[in-house]
């Protein structure tokens, strides 16, 4: 069962429409990331969740409950949504106790409660009594986790709680902060622009664009089929290829390419592969189509530029590959697992 | 891990939806500020309605008078004159004291902002009872840039110290000398501080009565409460209080003028670095001369003048039971208008912080113009309207306490907006996530952290309250004995000793003025 439904919602700031016709679902014990540039609504999205916007149009429902729509909707303080913002917003004249008790002060059994939750997010007891300026940026967020799951939330918004982190924290938190939601079972929805962080985190991606869904699913679905191109390159690095399709293969620069889920597709189209299909290999005599132009690296990556002069395709793209032909030698390609035909 | 806590808790069904509310602003919120602003109106209309009430000739007959030319060019001399040594005096000593090693700035920073804690008629009165045969305006003058100079300074080093320090390196890598690059950059960075202390010390001047009255030097704002007090609510007085607010509509569009619309703000962080300090070289000695004979002019004289009349009179002429009386009535005015002014200021510093728009900003601006008006305009008006329409409020104390939210009202609103605008709105949002109504949120988090700057701006109003003359001269019930009322009757009197207590007891009230104000501008905790 849906803990979160969302039906044709729409949000418009004067003229512009900041979300229109959004259509989603959160399944109970989920965690659903949102993704998508600057501007493509994914915090108006949790604002309207949250309760701090009123939609336009469309409603939303919380346990098959309407709780907003474009009439009326249940004031933020009586959703029990829980939220944790970037860099926590702890509140700067309480006690890390106080912070987390501020949800829950009025239940008898709070004391007991905040020492649970310093356990659950894996803060020392001791630290109860500090004051937020004292805490480092990721036991900020702790606190701000453990002050939202107090309340026992149906539904757990996270607003790019991780963005102001060092990177090697940044990894350590998320991991920490989905093993504690997990374990609480609680639905969460995560909202950022970061693309690694979202498909790490989460088992249903969407991804915005201008306001409008662009596509929702697996992680790995997406990253693998993308709807367009658009999405394809905001997801990762991406080898996009023109191709004459006939029964389910492509024809294209690097070779004949399988496609998945396409077995009856005639025509002209465009395919994608990810860079971390294709692998380079020295030249083994004919079969050496490519040239490798340029690599540079960078750590474990190289950047490669190969071309394929009879046919004027040049491919920069990222590979992980241990051992790369030297520049400037004729190489061969080959390609493991499917291409994917995208649409317009 | 073992999980300590059970997973969600039922939501508890059915979950009531209310209307949305699109403006941003409550209702009550939005009424609130717009009866505040209509008090804030009443000077204003009580302006057009003398204007409008006397017509033409009545007008005419009692302004175009040789006695009121005069009296126009007295006051407008004082302030061609008073202004821009006022400002160069504060320019001198900014740079003195920020960007040169004079020895002991500290100390000459914290000097340059004390004459703030002596009122201008008590820095009168120091002056007056040492040296009777200061009178006119050179005197005016010279007692106008001592009392008034540390209003310009204090805007001048805030603005000095938020100057890039990279913009003067960049100078000099163009071939500046650092003296010709401070002139050419960071000068011109200071004129909204110069223009700002120069319009504060330009309506201080228009609206002040006691000092000019101790030098007997006749400005405008003498003359109407002279006036005012022959006849009240007279058309004579009404009338020069027109020219008086012409002439503050005319500080007003002057500084609009000369400010213009260019962008001073730092582009960027900038760099985190001290700026350069000029070397004074041998000099030096002669460079304290400046600040240390300001000091004892506009602090060592007064201070040694009012203890000397404390000790000249002894014990007895300390009037105690008369000073403990008027200390608790300042008191009372004070706590109670910094309240009052408070609560007014609010509603729309609320709207300014956290739901600012066009009718926000033209709310605020209603709110904010009654400070360019004098205070004798204020006395005026409140008097005439509770004459003719609210007579049992006349000559009370809620009267005076209408006036001292007149007053003070645009102070009150400045600092009460920029310590809501301080909290993270987020955390309002975070505390409503939580549970909180959103009214109990706003109470709970917001107001209360920024209470220490709703509180510090409070102070600033009470102390301006307690050093309050003109308007509490012409408006409070009589019986009313204020530090600064009682004060105004003994030096009438020619009572130099009997005023001295209630001078000195001011004084001390105003200390924590100076120490507020120090800290805003050197943003030194």
């Amino acid at each position: 069962m849906s803990v979160l439904s969302i039906r044709h919602l729409g949000k418009r700031f004067d003229k512009t429409w900041a979300l229109s016709d959004l259509n989603l679902d959160v399944a109970q014990g989920s965690r659903t990331a949102v993704v998508g540039p600057s501007g493509s609504g994914k915090t108006t999205l949790l604002r309207l969740i949250a309760g701090f916007e009123a939609p336009d149009t469309g409603e939303i429902l919380l346990d098959g409950q309407p709780i907003a729509n474009s009439e009326a909707g249940v004031p933020a303080h009586r959703r029990n949504i829980g939220l944790v913002m970037q860099e926590g917003a702890l509140f700067p004249h309480l006690t890390v106790a106080e912070n987390i008790r501020f949800g829950i002060r009025d239940q008898p059994d709070a004391d007991t409660r905040v020492r649970q939750l310093l356990d659950l997010v894996e803060l020392d007891r001791s630290m109860a009594d500090r004051q937020p300026h004292q805490l480092s940026g990721g036991q900020q967020q702790r606190v701000a986790l453990a002050r939202a799951l107090a309340r026992q939330p149906r539904l757990m918004l996270l607003d790019e709680p991780f963005s102001a982190l060092d990177t090697g924290l940044r990894d350590q938190l998320r991991a920490a902060t989905a093993d504690i939601l997990a374990t609480t079972g609680i639905a969460t929805m995560l909202v950022t622009h970061d693309r690694e962080e979202a498909m790490g985190f989460a088992d249903q991606l969407v991804v915005l664009r201008e306001g409008r869904l662009a596509q929702a699913g697996d992680p790995r679905n997406l990253y693998l089929a993308p709807a367009d191109a658009t999405v394809a390159e905001f997801l990762g690095p991406s080898i996009i290829l023109d191709a004459e399709i006939r029964n389910g293969v492509a024809h294209c620069a690097l070779g004949f390419v399988p496609l998945a889920g396409h077995a009856g597709w005639t025509g002209r189209g465009r395919i994608l592969l990810r860079p971390e299909q294709l692998h380079l290999a020295p030249a083994d005599g004919l079969s050496a189509t490519w040239q490798l132009q340029s690599v540079q690296w960078v750590g474990g990556t190289a950047y490669v530029s190969i071309r394929r002069p009879e046919q004027s395709v040049t491919l920069r793209f990222p590979s992980g590959q241990y051992e790369l032909p030297a520049a400037g030698e004729r190489c061969t390609v080959r390609v493991s697992g499917t291409g994917c035909v995208l649409g317009k | 891990m073992t999980l300590a806590l059970p997973g969600t808790a039922e939501t508890s069904f059915p979950l009531r939806m209310e209307r949305h509310r699109r403006s941003g602003v409550h209702p009550a919120l939005l009424v609130a500020a717009m009866t505040v602003a209509a008090l804030a109106l009443i000077p204003a209309g009580f302006v057009v309605w003398v204007l409008v009430q006397s017509g033409w000739e009545t007008a005419a007959s009692l302004l175009f008078r040789r006695r009121v030319g005069e009296i126009l060019l007295a006051t407008l001399l004082l302030q061609a004159l008073a202004l821009p040594l006022c400002i160069a005096l504060a320019l001198v000593l900014a740079w003195l004291t920020e960007r040169s090693d004079l020895p002991g700035r500290a100390l000459w920073r914290w000097l340059a902002v004390a004459p703030l804690a002596i009122p201008a008629f008590v820095m009168a009165y120091a002056w007056d009872s040492t040296f009777p045969m200061l009178r006119g305006l050179w005197p005016a003058v010279g007692i106008s840039v001592l009392a008034y100079f540390p209003l310009a300074y204090l805007p001048i080093i805030a603005q000095l110290r938020r100057v890039d320090p990279a913009v003067e390196d960049v100078a000099a890598s163009l071939g500046h000398s650092p003296a010709k690059a401070f002139i050419l950059v960071v000068l011109p960075q200071l004129r909204l501080a110069i223009l700002g202390g120069g319009l504060l010390i330009g309506l201080h001047l228009l609206a002040e009565y006691g000092l000019y009255v101790l030098i007997r030097y006749d400005t405008l704002t003498v003359a109407i409460v002279n006036q005012f007090q022959a006849v009240y609510d007279g058309p004579a007085a009404n009338l020069m209080g027109i020219v008086l607010v012409a002439c503050a509509l005319g500080l007003l569009a002057l500084e609009a003028a000369l400010r213009g619309n260019r962008r001073y703000a730092r582009v960027g962080g900038g760099a985190a670095r001290h700026p350069p300090m000029a070397r004074l070289g041998r000099s030096k000695a002669l460079w304290v001369l400046i600040p240390a004979g300001i000091s004892a002019l506009a602090i060592g004289l007064p201070l040694v003048t009012l203890l000397r009349w404390m000790l000249i009179g002894g014990i007895d002429a300390w009037h105690l039971p008369e000073l403990t009386a008027a200390l608790a009535q300042s008191s009372f005015y004070a706590v109670a208008g910094a309240l009052l002014v408070t609560l007014a200021a609010l509603p729309v510093a609320w709207m300014a912080a956290r739901a600012p728009g066009p009718v926000q900003r033209a709310l605020e601006s209603v709110h904010l113009q009654v400070g360019a008006l004098p205070g004798v305009i204020v006395a005026l008006a409140l008097v005439a309207i509770t004459v003719r329409v609210a007579l049992p409020l006349y000559q009370t104390a809620a009267t005076v306490l209408i006036a001292y939210v007149l007053l003070f009202l645009p102070r009150a609103i400045i600092s009460v907006r920029a310590s809501l605008a301080q909290v993270p709105a987020e955390l309002q949002n975070g505390a409503i996530a939580l549970g909180r109504s959103p009214l109990a949120a706003a109470v709970g988090v917001t107001l209360r952290l920024a209470m220490p700057g709703i509180g510090a701006g409070m102070a600033l109003v009470a102390m301006g309250i307690v050093t309050e003359l003109t308007a509490t001269l012409m408006l409070a019930p009589i019986g009313t004995e204020t530090l600064a009322t009682e004060f105004w009757a003994r030096t009438g009197e020619f009572d130099h000793m009997g005023a001295a207590p209630f001078a000195l007891a001011m004084v001390v009230l105003s200390i924590p003025l100076c120490i507020i104000l120090h800290r805003q501008a050197t943003g030194a905790r």
